[in-house]
């Protein structure tokens, strides 16, 4: 008994001193990233400075980036895209990085003059990227957060994301109120769709399955009246499979998906803005969801995914 | 074949992706497993000489790789030294860095079992023949760790290669990544392309893991 209190209390201890020097190593960072190859002096000086400079680390804590004049000096700009997460941003046969972002990405080079290099990111790391000033954009299908903003800086919104539901053909739910005391919904446990209608419409009966692949199966075999999901999600549904009509296709607070710099990359940032809103003019979001998103979610839900020129962050919010 | 997603590891150039995909593992694998080696050999012999300094220091080493996930490494070695050092460092040399700071304390390890493993008479014996300590270590110690280090190191290095698929979280391309983009772009053409995929990504692991496990059974029956 003895002993085993032993191993256990030494383990305790030297994990929290792992996890300890782990959080010093990843939250005191103040941010002194290197601003280019070419300025190896530069980088040293401040890499010297760093402990000193340490209470100012919440100030300075992204300095890592790239203005855009250093962007346009540098001849090339650096994004993170998805390279798995088709139809937004993946990696088709050829080996090209395509998809709704890609589409953008490639019209921000283009507009800027200089060429391009895409990363691959994965959702977990997309902040840390930007933190570090490794890449300039995030255009990796990034919805915007309050939690979020706080650690980056988002631009004007290029596309909704809002919750969807999808019934069969033979009962369209085009509304909460449709929906009786008899019926149940089916969500998938921990997305938003459930989160919101457990909170919004306790009254309405959940049908709560782990994984995509079984609550679509039970509401094939007609478990549930409809299904509630990302609307990209029930839509791309709803257009793979015959005998399913989204009713409803924007419920809850419609959030938004923005490109995202480094916290405090004024001058990036006000490029972008004002890019996104130049290419409103040219219709350039439908254009590209007409080339990139259309076969998955079919014509008519390119209003209510679409945001052209920053558009709806002006109009009020709804609820 | 449609079904099994066969076909879409012939689309455009998606092989010759996987096959580059591979170089990369192995690239980082094997560059790192070459430092390994050398370091840990060094390491090792610290180890298991009689310096209670050197023995502390290597053992908090040891004890902070065996803890810490490979995953944490790379993202202190990737991210963490931009934000404190603001050194840039490209993700495939992080990823290398990560692997040799692992597998030179495997390594270590290793060698140092293999050296304590060797009885106490065996030097006695042969410095009661007349034998110098150099030659004691040239023609008794170390031939006999090195045969009983290979199946172990071998094992190491193949746990190596297959563990660089972890560099993806730094956005390394390497094969399983290039697999997991193929799936993804063929969802709706092929929706079982998955097993096709990751049957020839299990394929291209073994075509580079096996010919390391002949080499060492060979050097095993050349030595023994």
């Amino acid at each position: 008994m003895r002993k085993n209190w032993i191993k256990k209390t030494s383990a305790a201890v030297l994990g929290l001193i792992l996890t300890g020097s782990l959080l010093a190593g990843c939250g005191s960072g103040s941010g002194t990233a290197a601003q280019g190859a070419d300025e190896p002096q530069a980088q040293e000086t401040e890499a010297e400075a760093a402990g000193t400079e340490a209470a100012d680390a919440a100030e300075n804590e992204n300095a890592g980036f790239r203005t855009l004049e250093e962007i346009q000096a540098s001849g090339k700009i650096t994004i993170g895209v998805f390279s798995d997460k088709s139809p937004f941003g993946y990696v088709d046969e050829n080996g090209e990085y395509q998809g709704y972002d890609v589409y953008f990405g490639n019209r921000i080079a283009q507009d800027l003059g200089v060429e391009l290099e895409y990363v691959s990111t994965e959702a977990a790391s997309r902040i840390e990227y930007l933190q570090t000033g490794k890449v300039d954009i995030i255009l990796a299908n990034f919805t915007v957060t309050p939690e979020r903003a706080e650690e980056v800086d988002f631009a004007l919104p290029y596309m909704n994301v809002a919750l969807g539901v999808v019934s069969h053909n033979d009962r369209v739910i085009t509304d909460l109120s449709q929906i009786t005391a008899d019926d149940q919904v089916i969500v998938i446990s921990g997305t938003t769709a459930e989160t919101y209608l457990t909170k919004n419409n306790p009254e309405i009966k959940l049908q709560k399955f782990d994984t995509y692949a079984t609550a679509k199966s039970a509401f094939e075999n007609g478990t549930g009246v409809a299904w509630a999901n990302d609307n990209t999600e029930v839509i791309a549904f709803a257009a793979e499979n015959e005998g399913y009509t989204v009713g409803i296709d924007s419920l809850g607070s419609a959030d938004t998906i923005a490109p995202a710099v480094t916290k405090g990359n004024e001058t990036l940032l006000n490029w972008l803005n004002e890019e996104i809103v130049k290419l409103g003019e040219e219709k350039f979001f439908h254009a590209d969801y007409e080339a990139t998103l259309v076969d998955t979610y079919g014509p008519e839900f390119e209003e209510t995914l679409v945001v052209e020129g920053g558009g709806q962050a002006a109009a009020p919010a709804q609820n | 074949m449609q079904a099994l997603g066969i076909d879409v590891l012939f689309k455009g150039i998606n092989m010759q992706r996987l096959l580059g995909g591979l170089w990369i593992s192995l690239r980082i694998s094997l560059i790192a497993v070459a430092f390994s080696i050398v370091l840990g050999l060094v390491v090792g012999v610290l180890m298991a000489g009689d310096n209670p300094v050197i023995k502390a220091v290597t053992r908090v080493y040891l004890e902070i790789v065996r803890v810490m996930p490979q995953m944490v490494l790379l993202f202190i070695v990737f991210f963490g030294t931009t934000r404190v050092f603001g050194w840039n460092i490209e993700a495939e040399i992080a990823s290398i860095i990560v692997f040799t700071f692992w597998g030179t304390a495997e390594m270590a390890d290793l060698v140092r079992g293999a050296l304590i493993s060797i009885p106490r008479h065996q030097y006695e014996s042969a410095a009661a023949l007349g034998m110098e300590e150099g030659q004691i270590y040239r023609r008794i110690i170390i031939p006999q760790t090195l045969r009983r280090l290979i199946p172990l190191s071998i094992n190491l290095v193949t746990r190596m290669i297959k563990t660089t698929s972890l560099a993806m979280m730094i956005g390394v391309v390497e094969v399983l990544k290039v697999g997991q983009q193929i799936i993804e772009a063929n969802r709706k053409s092929s929706p079982h392309a998955a097993f096709g995929v990751y049957a020839c990504v299990f394929l291209l692991y073994f075509a580079a893991c096996w010919p390391i496990s002949m080499f060492s059974r060979y050097l095993e029956r050349k030595w023994s």
